[in-house]
């Protein structure tokens, strides 16, 4: 933005790039980190096998 | 009002109470009430968080100061967008989650609690929620009411009661489930109509270049001038006043950055900037969002959809806020945004009004009242939590049902800020300057101990105590004492030793947040440092799955 001086472009473009990157990282990390989602289900899994080894 | 703008508030009124009703439904647990059962979608994590960020000050009081002050403000935007929304949620939201989890806390205080086995920290950070939030929801409150009572042409009290009966509502019925979920919608709305304004804006003034060209000559033709004139030949407090006083704190036109270390400079970079841009970090109604979802997956995913909403408030305002001077200028016989508007407050409504088409005004309205319906119901809700869950249920000697305590707590909160409301429409200084305050206060006495409890395990509990303490002292201190505009607006340095700051010169521009946080992780380490380190069975139980 050439209407812009140093300190005010300097903000204008750290604004675009900060947003970029949150742009970016969303969606390179879209999929991951739901390992939780999978230990949750293993854990719920686990309980129920115990549940029926316990009324067998 | 015609036929269409009922129909459209009508649609408006229901899909909320059907979000409410939704939330409702969904809310089966005291899990589900107090932190949406963390099973949050993304989406509305995303939304719920940056509409309640944004009030409606942060769209109209910042829009007038980038009218007056100009385009450093982007600064802010910066910081909203990197600190508030990138390191927040890629940093401390998993680390927030996790922890939350494993010691199973359903609110900030309750999570600052536990992970420093006190107590007295819980009750500690309810009471300065309690203190501080409902001035802070007041502000919010009185804004959203103004603006109603404006556009409806009713009344301030009738414009009040029903928009606080219809927030009581959904938020004592849904939870925090209600909330995000009607967050979420507002949060669509704000977005649209900051969208369409920034277009609107763009397209009236020519074109990018042309708006900026036109803006560069607008302040050489109104404000240079003005350098000829002295401060008495001026009106106090009047537009030409203002643009005065912004020339000498160091500013040289909207488009440029005050003079490094200038009163101006200061004032921008230290307050406005630091204050805000950190002070969100430590926010107990955004902290608390963190542990509505279920993994990373949901945040990694919130980041991209934050990241686009943030900018698309706070830099589409502060970008619009500074060319409207170029749109009044040109369509206002030659005036800038404040000697068109009058003050900085009214520059936005009357941008709005006088540039825009009629349809858009009554979208834009929508705006600001999902602005501040999104942020007083996550105040409500925050507040409704530290009297029940943190207060009552902590000094109660028996088990009690969070739920049903929680309601109580919303109603008494959400009657103390109605009542304030109507006792103070106009606003004193107190509940103006409360953003502020409240955003300075949070960082200087929560975020050492916050930050510090997720990530150093040698912190202790004595050390989060003194840490909360000085945090608050200094603060308040400088708030009430020092700082140029919160100390003069406040009156009891006046009132107490004859002069508006005990200090002169620069430093009473400095922010409140810039001195007191410092020194309260300084307190944080030394005092965590000299005291004996917590059990590891309790650090296993915070930090081992």
């Amino acid at each position: 933005m050439e209407h812009f001086d140093f300190g005010v472009s300097m903000a204008f473009w750290l604004t675009i790039l900060s947003t970029l990157l949150c742009i970016y990282y969303g969606a390179v990390n879209w999929n991951k980190g739901s390992e939780d989602k999978v230990d949750k289900k293993v854990k719920e899994w686990a309980n129920l096998e115990d549940k029926i080894d316990e009324e067998l | 009002m015609g036929a269409l703008e009922n129909i459209i508030i009508i649609i408006y009124l229901a899909l909320v109470g059907y979000l409410g009703f939704l939330g409702y439904k969904q809310t089966k647990s005291t899990t589900d009430y107090l932190i949406a059962g963390r099973d949050t979608h993304p989406f509305i994590m995303a939304l719920s968080y940056g509409a309640t960020f944004i009030s409606t000050a942060a769209i109209v009081g910042f829009g007038g100061v980038a009218a007056w002050l100009g385009q450093s403000l982007l600064w802010l935007t910066f910081f909203n967008i990197f600190v508030g929304i990138f390191v927040a949620f890629v940093f401390l939201g998993n680390p927030t989650r996790k922890m939350g989890y494993r010691l199973n806390a359903h609110t900030f205080p309750e999570f600052l609690g536990k992970r420093f086995d006190s107590k007295f920290i819980q009750l500690f950070g309810a009471v300065i929620i309690l203190l501080f939030m409902p001035l802070y929801a007041t502000a919010v409150l009185i804004g959203g009411t103004h603006f109603i009572s404006l556009y409806f042409s009713v009344d301030y009290s009738s414009a009040l009661f029903v928009f606080s009966i219809i927030i009581t509502a959904y938020v004592i019925a849904g939870g925090l489930k209600g909330v995000m979920l009607t967050d979420a919608l507002q949060g669509t709305i704000m977005f649209v109509a900051m969208v369409i304004l920034l277009f609107f804006t763009f397209d009236s003034l020519g074109g990018v270049g042309a708006a900026y060209e036109k803006l560069e000559n607008v302040w050489a033709q109104t404000v240079l001038p003005l350098s000829e004139m002295s401060m008495k030949e001026l009106k106090p407090g009047g537009p030409d006043f203002m643009m005065k006083l912004s020339m000498l704190w160091g500013f040289n036109g909207w488009s440029e950055m005050p003079v490094f270390m200038s009163n101006g400079w200061l004032f921008v970079i230290t307050t406005i900037t630091l204050g805000v841009g950190i002070g969100v970090l430590a926010q107990p109604q955004l902290v608390v969002r963190f542990m509505t979802v279920k993994s990373k997956q949901e945040l990694n995913r919130a980041v991209l959809i934050g990241g686009i909403f943030i900018i698309s408030m706070t830099g589409f305002i502060f970008i619009v806020g500074a060319l409207t001077n170029a749109w009044f200028f040109e369509f206002n016989e030659g005036k800038n945004a404040l000697q068109s508007a009058g003050s900085v407050g009214k520059v936005i409504p009357h941008f709005i009004n006088e540039a825009m088409p009629k349809w858009f005004s009554f979208i834009f309205l929508f705006a600001l009242i999902s602005a501040a319906m999104s942020t007083l119901s996550s105040q409500f809700h925050t507040m409704g939590t530290a009297v029940g869950r943190d207060l009552i249920e902590q000094i109660a000697s028996k088990e009690l049902n969070s739920t049903r305590v929680t309601r109580v707590g919303i109603v008494v909160m959400i009657s103390f800020a109605v009542a304030l409301a109507y006792a103070f429409d106009q606003q004193p200084a107190i509940i103006a300057r409360s953003t502020a305050i409240f955003f300075a206060l949070c960082a200087a006495i929560f975020l050492p101990s916050f930050v510090g409890g997720l990530f150093w395990k040698r912190m202790t509990t004595k050390g989060a105590i003194a840490s909360m303490i000085v945090g608050l002292v200094v603060s308040s201190f400088w708030l009430l004492f020092v700082h140029f505009k919160e100390a003069k607006e406040l009156g009891l340095c006046k009132a107490i030793f004859g002069t508006n700051s005990l200090l002169s010169g620069k430093i009473i521009f400095v922010d409140a947040l810039i001195i007191a946080l410092p020194l309260s992780i300084l307190t944080a380490i030394i005092v965590s440092l000299m005291t004996k380190p917590m059990s590891e069975e309790h650090l296993d139980r915070c930090f081992k799955d």
